[in-house]
């Protein structure tokens, strides 16, 4: 249990900085650790009360433009009496040398010592984050596990959407939210604040008691987990009074009343997307069962078109970007998605603006959009995400595409004069065989003989991209077994061969694929429980960092880690990946709430199993997932019937004078 | 800004011209790039009071106009000082040579100065570099045409209580280009001078190169008289 403590604060060091510059030139890539962007935000230390540092840990070229954070740093920076700043990790080359040097991790914003912040909270949008987390704790002197920290030490809040199930890193977070964040930190942050007005009474307990008792934030350490002989779960269970059973996600409803990012951070470090993006709606409820993310952010609330025009305007002029994404799980899903693209393309003609919209729909409506904001010249690849390669599994995914749909779209993208498309799909899915992988190639040769035949060139393209499959929690698929790395690996050879059977079509074939050894190891992460913490410190302590990309993971180093550790608990590697759960077991994420019915998603899973599809609750019936009614939550869609307004003229509108950023 | 990359200064930028808007003008083809020239960029990592660069227009402004728009867009240590309209004639064959300023904190003046002594007599100092060709030996000498250690004891920087020896150097424009860490490496080189802590390095000015070794502004030729920053 936490140690009741009343060490004082140390004294704040204003900014590391002077440390931190003599190791920059001896580091690959420095200008990511300097901050300075626009619209980073600097507040005095003593001017504020409530002192929140965010990190994605990752590198910052893929953390910086994470949306989640960019929203809550602004959404926290609005707050006069509140500073929000950011942190990444760090790679191994820096680390090492503020190991040697005794540099903290520190913010970018003010390199201010991550230690001396009230709130640290961590952004996790992938399992394979949890090692860098630790590195995060660690350099910045903060005791990894939960329970050895004081006073002097700040909460550590995860969220995000890996969040949904915080049990493997259960150990090392004081809290975690689930859901969306916009007002979640507003409510933390009250928390917070009211608690030091107080003159923090009970220490950092009684703030996680005060935090835990929102019903919103989960606090581990108030829940104890009992196990079966065999292994499993048998429950979870508050030890505190006053600590909710379950613990609910949050949503935030009206997206209009919360435009962010206003501002968006403008790096001069490249970093993997240069662009302004505008969520256009948040939710998905496609049903592709494999979807965490869908399932998970239920119901589907739209951003009018009106509001998304003037984010768009406001967002370029602020940032000076030239490029517009419409991001979304499914973009061309949103209700006046024809008007906006025609109203965004009208307004920015004649300007080098260009537009994107990540849609993956196979059909010729996708083709539509896709022309009409290629308007301005620049033409955005096509990509469409059929995801599975034979009828059958596709019923077994809920993804409704018949192989004639995807054929004939791609042809008429073809004809209207896109070269090359691109093919996602996923291999491991539950009751996959060989053969349904096969059938990949079946469909890649027919698009490519098809397009020949309608274009009468050959100089069309496709390029097969093959992602493997993780059971996620809160998912129809989280029952399911995953394939051994074997398995997948051996299927990825058949279907690569199978493509080049034919030298003249596969020569018209890209073929991109991921081995399955990583997947199983996000698999291990994924529906993990406590135990699985023990293995994650493991392999930290054996050097693992930065386990997203491929040169920095190690398998091996997993397995060894997961072969030393899990056995004490009676459980292996195998347990948690390969193996089925059945219909009563206790899932590690049970206690959390994404408003998913149980029943619901094992009626879902059954449903997949029998190949039987379910349709949309947008366009038909509500079929009682159980989000609305639990959440206390529902739909938002249009049509509103409004244009995009404001139509001012943006091109030669003269020279100006940007504001300032905030400092 | 010592450590952005020509690459991340480039982008940066551009994405001022379009805050401040500015009427940029465009090169032809698919995929139009606007049209901005940069002279002889510092190298990452090094701090610089002194960067050139030329764009073309597709209307005249206001060269005062434009020093404030886009100096108010540039992210804060990135300052727009003045702009002028070219008379003509290119901006790089204008820079002829760069004002630098080393500072090597924990290295004796004494020290430094036997070593550029050492530099001084050399003839010649090989040195190698990674270029993009490849690892590429040339001469770092002829090229400088001034080297001095300064006496000063104050550490510019303000690192804090250690001696900081100051070099100032005015190199030529040359092929393949002598830059300050190959200086470095010629001191190296002759002397065995091995710095225990990264020098911090400065650009002060760049410009054209007169009969007695100064440096005058290359927008000199401009003056009173479409853009230059
Ligand atoms: C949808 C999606 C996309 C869409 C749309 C993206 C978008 N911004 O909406 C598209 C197709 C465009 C896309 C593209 C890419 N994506 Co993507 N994408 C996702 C996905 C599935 C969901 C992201 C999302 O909904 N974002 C919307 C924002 C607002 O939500 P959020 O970040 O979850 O934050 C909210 C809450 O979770 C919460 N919250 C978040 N953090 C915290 C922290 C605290 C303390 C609290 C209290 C709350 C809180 O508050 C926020 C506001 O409500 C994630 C995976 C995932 N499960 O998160 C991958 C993911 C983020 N993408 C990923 C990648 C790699 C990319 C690309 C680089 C792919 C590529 N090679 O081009 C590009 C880059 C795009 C970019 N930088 O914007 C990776 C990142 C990998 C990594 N190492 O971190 C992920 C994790 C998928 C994966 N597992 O590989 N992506
Ligand atoms: S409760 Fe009904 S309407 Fe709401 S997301 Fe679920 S199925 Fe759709």
């Amino acid at each position: 249990m936490s140690v009741p403590s009343t060490t004082p604060r140390p004294a704040v060091e204003p900014s590391i900085w002077p440390r931190l510059e003599p190791l920059l030139p001896q580091v690959t890539k420095p200008i990511q650790y300097v901050g300075g962007e626009l619209g980073a935000v600097v507040k005095g230390w003593d001017e504020v009360v409530v002192r929140w540092a965010l990190m994605y840990p990752d590198a910052y070229e893929v953390g910086l433009p994470n949306q989640g954070v960019q929203i809550l740093y602004e959404v926290l920076n609005e707050l006069p009496d509140v500073l929000a700043e950011r942190t990444y990790a760090v790679w191994p080359d820096l680390e090492k040398l503020m190991r040697a040097h005794g540099v903290p991790q520190f913010t970018v914003d003010a390199h201010r010592s991550v230690r001396d912040f009230d709130v640290f909270g961590v952004s996790f949008s992938t399992e394979l984050g949890y090692t860098n987390l630790l590195t995060a704790i660690d350099l910045a002197g903060i005791p990894l596990l939960a329970a050895d920290r004081t006073d002097a030490d700040p909460v550590i809040v995860a969220g995000g959407h890996a969040a949904f199930n915080p049990e493997p890193i259960a150990d090392f977070v004081d809290a975690a939210v689930l859901g969306d964040g916009e007002e979640a930190v507003l409510e933390i942050t009250a928390i917070v604040r009211e608690w030091k007005a107080e003159g923090s009474p009970g220490g950092r307990d009684e703030l996680l008691l005060r935090l835990a008792r929102t019903e919103s934030v989960y606090v581990p350490r108030f829940y104890d987990v009992d196990y079966l002989p065999d292994g499993r779960i048998q429950r979870v269970v508050p030890n505190r009074a006053d600590v909710p059973f379950r613990v609910h996600k949050r949503t935030t409803m009206d997206l209009d009343a919360w435009p962010y990012p206003k501002k968006p951070l403008v790096p001069l470090a490249e970093t993997v997307h240069e662009r302004y993006a505008v969520e256009i709606f948040r939710g998905c409820t496609r049903g592709c069962r494999f979807c965490q993310a869908g399932m998970i952010t239920r119901p589907v609330r739209e951003r009018s078109i009106t509001t998304v025009g003037q984010m768009v305007q406001q967002g370029l002029e602020f940032s000076g970007f030239h490029e517009v994404g419409l991001l979304s799980l499914s973009s061309a899903d949103h209700s006046e998605i024809g008007d906006m693209c025609s109203g965004l393309a009208e307004q920015y003609a004649g300007t080098n603006v260009s537009l994107s919209l990540p849609s993956t729909r196979v059909d010729a409506f996708n083709i539509d959009l896709a022309q009409e904001l290629s308007r301005n010249g620049r033409r955005t690849g096509l990509t469409f995400a059929p995801e599975g390669g034979s009828e059958r599994i596709r019923k077994v995914i809920n993804k409704m595409v018949s192989k004639e749909d995807l054929i004939r779209t791609v042809v008429t993208a073809y004809t209207n004069g896109w070269r090359q498309v691109k093919l996602y799909f996923m291999c491991g899915l539950p009751t996959e065989t060989d053969a349904d992988v096969l059938e990949i190639a079946d469909m890649a040769h027919e698009v490519i003989r098809a397009g020949r035949a309608a274009t009468g060139s050959k100089d069309i393209r496709c390029t097969v991209s093959i992602g493997g499959f993780v059971p996620k929690p809160h998912t129809p698929f989280q029952w399911a077994s995953m394939e051994r790395p074997e398995v997948i690996d051996h299927r990825l050879r058949l279907l690569k061969q199978a493509i080049n059977a034919d030298r003249s079509l596969g020569r018209a074939i890209g073929f991109r694929y991921h081995d399955g050894e990583p997947s199983l190891i996000e698999g291990l992460l994924s529906r993990g429980d406590r135990r699985v913490g023990a293995v994650i410190r493991r392999v930290w302590e054996n050097g693992g960092r930065f386990d997203g990309w491929s040169e920095h993971f190690s398998y091996q180093r997993w397995v060894d880690a997961a072969t030393e550790v899990l056995p004490a608990f009676g459980v292996d590697l195998d347990w948690y990946t390969t193996r089925q759960r059945d219909e009563l077991e206790v899932l590690p994420w049970d206690h959390l709430d994404s408003g998913l019915d149980k029943d619901w998603l094992w009626q879902d899973w059954q449903d997949s199993l029998s190949e039987y599809e379910q349709d949309d609750c947008r366009w038909t019936p509500c079929f009682d997932c159980g989000v609305c009614p639990s959440m206390d939550t529902e739909i938002q869609i249009g049509p509103t019937g409004r244009k995009l307004l404001p139509l001012t003229p943006v091109n030669g509108a003269g020279l100006r004078i940007p504001a300032p950023t905030p400092q | 800004m010592r450590f952005t990359s020509h690459r991340d200064f480039a982008r940066a930028f551009e994405r001022a011209l379009r805050r401040a808007g500015v009427p940029i003008a465009f090169s032809q083809g698919f995929t139009p790039h606007p049209k901005i020239s940069y002279a002889s960029a510092a190298p990452t990592g090094v701090a610089s009071e002194a960067e050139y660069l030329e764009i073309g227009l597709r209307e005249p402004v206001d060269p005062g106009q434009l020093r404030a728009a886009l100096d108010a867009a540039l992210s804060p240590g990135l300052d727009v000082l003045d702009a002028v309209v070219a008379a003509g004639g290119s901006l790089a064959d204008r820079i002829e040579a760069s004002y630098w300023r080393i500072e090597l904190p924990e290295v004796e003046p004494a020290v430094l100065e036997r070593a550029v002594a050492a530099f001084t007599a050399a003839g010649e100092v090989q040195v190698e570099r990674m270029t993009k060709q490849g690892r590429r030996t040339f001469d770092a000498r002829a090229a400088v045409m001034k080297i001095d250690v300064m006496r000063s004891v104050e550490t510019p920087s303000g690192a804090p209580g250690v001696s900081c020896a100051i070099l100032e150097l005015v190199v030529r424009q040359v092929t393949p280009s002598v830059r300050p860490d190959d200086v470095l490496s010629g001191l190296r080189a002759v002397a065995d001078l091995e710095p225990p802590v990264s020098p911090r390095v400065i650009r002060l000015a760049q410009g054209t190169l007169t009969a007695q070794g100064e440096i005058v502004d290359p927008l000199d030729a401009d003056r009173d008289g479409a853009a230059i920053v």
